[in-house]
């Protein structure tokens, strides 16, 4: 690749695209004007309109240009860099042309969109601001991306359904997987529940994933086991477990939240006792058991949930409720089955059906306000019926109380070690709701099950194998390449003050005991340039907006 | 046994498949019926709770 860095006697050749953006840009400042004006700047060669210059022909264009004008620089003014940045420097690549001399002036949004109506004010900024873009891209230097290498290893915390599903997907993809579970057995949660509302039972459906688990001769299962240090960066992390058997270090490349979430034991709550009043997974060990004798079963949903201390949904009662009281009615036609609740949550394919299924079969559904909530007493349930608006008492031999999955208690331990996020209820904290719903916003960890959010067994093995999905798409390269804006502390200047390590949101820079320095790791720093804004002594750079590039571009306004 | 995968519906669930199976080094053929990829999403204006830019 022609670098272009410029030895001391040579010119930089600089082009310039002037957007449109179809009227985005052209309807509130004027183009042709601005692109005369880019002309007489220094060092530029070619200067080129375009209606939509990330069109797939002002792409052409661009490369075009760099080509046939010899072009050392490209300058685009158009829309903000956090849109086209990538589109545009990956095209001057793709000819050639290192990536980082390409520089980007935005004259959308902070030109024609907040100046419409005052067009040749607007026109004489957007001048002024490609003459700031020209100057800086002038100084631009030729940088390399940085490569790391991998360790084609995952480390999954957590034996349930969940880290069962991402453990067996990797291993299905010829990846090593080290599997840890805290408890002495795989399953999770799930080895506590009777019958899955599919009619298979949960036991079944998890024995078969578990003997594929551990038939795989590269995923290890550590059972009783704990993760008690991690350190490193994306590729390469080094972890501490505790097993059993004594310390084992080992290296991944990426490591797997999967450590569920635990069912709220109800105490002191609607009246629970653990026999005639218990909880959900109470009951599906009753059924497990086939230990249920009881003529008359209320349900009662919403027990401790969506209350001032928990004000979170735990999505997944409802439907557990509406599975068990059909198992009772199927199984004991004639046991008065009746489940009082204040919203029901029955959301995908086949539960919304399910829950009418139920009122067919005969189980009786009544809402309930939680300012008037039911009152559980020596076998009884009184409850307000809001629709009525008439106070109903019922004689029950068995309440059983939706309770809400909860946050392990250490979660926050492991979210502090990981140094990942964890919401207002405890529970982990994806990178983005809906773009990254299993990453986490550290390079190279990710979510999936009820660690994140109460989730069905469904939902977790999706979350499972999607999850795999997203940790292939780092391990199955061959290195590790990431963006070259990074800072860098020049050795010679730094004295040590370390004013940049609390500064460096990422942990990426360490101090160097030996040499009284401090130093980036350039894998771990993510280009905020915090660190560069510290320093006293102007040893930490960040590349590509070093002052001398600054200085320039401020020198031009 | 060719490795290409072919993707049908450009919806951000083909999107994202087809992205995660490219990083992972797979020819991917994408397949929408209609003019643009985007699907349901590219028709939405922000998305809860963020209130990002859908599109």
């Amino acid at each position: 690749m022609n670098t272009h860095t410029l030895t001391p006697y040579e010119a930089p050749r600089i082009g310039v695209f002037v957007c449109d953006c179809g009227s985005n840009i052209a309807g509130h400042l004027d183009c042709p004007d601005v692109a005369e004006y880019a002309k007489t700047l220094p060092h530029v060669v070619y200067v080129k309109e375009n209606l939509y210059t990330c069109s797939e022909a002002g792409i052409g264009e661009i490369k075009k240009a760099i080509t046939e004008q010899n072009l050392t620089r490209v300058v685009v003014a158009s829309c903000s860099p956090r849109t086209h940045q990538p589109l545009f420097s990956s095209s001057c690549a793709e000819v050639g042309l290192n990536p980082y001399l390409f520089e980007m002036v935005n004259i959308r949004d902070q030109c024609s969109w907040v100046h419409m109506g005052t067009r040749d004010a607007a026109t004489q900024k957007a001048k002024e601001l490609i003459c700031m873009g020209v100057a800086k891209s002038a100084g631009l230097e030729a940088l390399n991306e940085i490569e790391s290498s991998l360790i084609r290893k995952i480390l999954v915390i957590g034996g349930g359904i969940a880290g069962l599903s991402a453990a067996q997907a990797l291993g299905d993809m010829g990846l090593d997987v080290i599997l840890v579970e805290k408890t002495a057995s795989l399953g999770g949660l799930l080895q506590q529940v009777h019958q899955l509302d599919s009619g298979v039972m949960a036991k079944e459906a998890l024995s078969q994933i578990i003997d594929d688990v551990r038939s795989q001769s590269n995923i290890t299962c550590y059972t009783s086991a704990t993760v008690t240090e991690t350190g490193g960066y994306i590729g390469n992390y080094d972890v501490k477990i505790e097993t059993q058997t004594g310390l084992v270090e080992e290296q991944v490349g990426c490591m797997v939240v999967a450590t569920g979430a635990v069912p709220l034991i109800p105490e002191g709550i609607l009246g629970y006792d653990g026999r005639q009043v218990i909880s959900l997974m109470q009951l599906e060990q009753l059924l497990q058991r086939d230990k249920l004798d009881a003529k008359r079963v209320v349900f009662i949903q919403c027990a401790g949930a969506r209350t001032p201390e928990r004000e979170y949904c735990s999505r997944i009662c409802c439907m557990i409720g509406v599975k068990n009281a059909m198992l009772i009615k199927d199984k004991y036609p004639l046991t008065d089955v009746r489940v009082l609740y204040r919203d029901m949550q029955m959301y995908g394919t086949h539960k919304e059906q399910m829950l009418w299924d139920a009122r067919g079969k005969g189980i009786r559904f009544d809402v309930y306000t939680p300012d008037n909530p039911p009152e559980v007493e020596n076998g009884k349930v009184t409850f307000f019926q809001a629709v009525t608006g008439k106070t109903q008492e019922l004689d029950a031999d068995l309440v059983v109380l939706s309770t809400p999955l909860v946050p392990r208690n250490d979660s926050g331990k492991l979210a502090n070690m990981l140094r990942v996020p964890t919401d207002q209820n405890g529970f982990f904290l994806e990178a983005h709701a809906k773009l990254r719903p299993l990453d986490f916003a550290a390079d190279g960890i990710f979510v999936c099950g009820s660690g994140r959010y109460p989730a069905t067994s469904t939902e977790a093995r999706t979350q499972g194998i999607g999850v795999a999905s997203r940790v292939a798409a780092i391990l199955f390269k061959e290195k590790l390449v990431k963006s070259a804006i990074v800072a860098q502390i020049n050795p010679d200047a730094c004295v040590g003050c370390m004013a940049c390590l609390p500064m460096c949101p990422y942990e990426a820079i360490t101090y160097n005991r030996d040499k009284r320095i401090c130093e980036v790791n350039e894998v771990l720093c993510k280009g905020c340039g915090n660190c560069a804004a510290t320093c006293p002594s102007h040893s930490a750079m960040l590349r590509g907006f070093k002052p001398q590039q600054l200085l320039a571009q401020i020198g031009a306004a | 046994m060719t490795k290409d995968i072919l993707v049908l519906g450009g919806g951000i669930a083909g999107i994202q498949s087809s992205l995660d199976l490219a990083e992972m080094g797979f020819k991917v053929h994408l397949v929408e019926s209609l003019p643009s990829i985007g699907g349901k999403m590219a028709q939405l204006d922000k998305t809860f709770p963020t209130n990002d830019c859908a599109i």
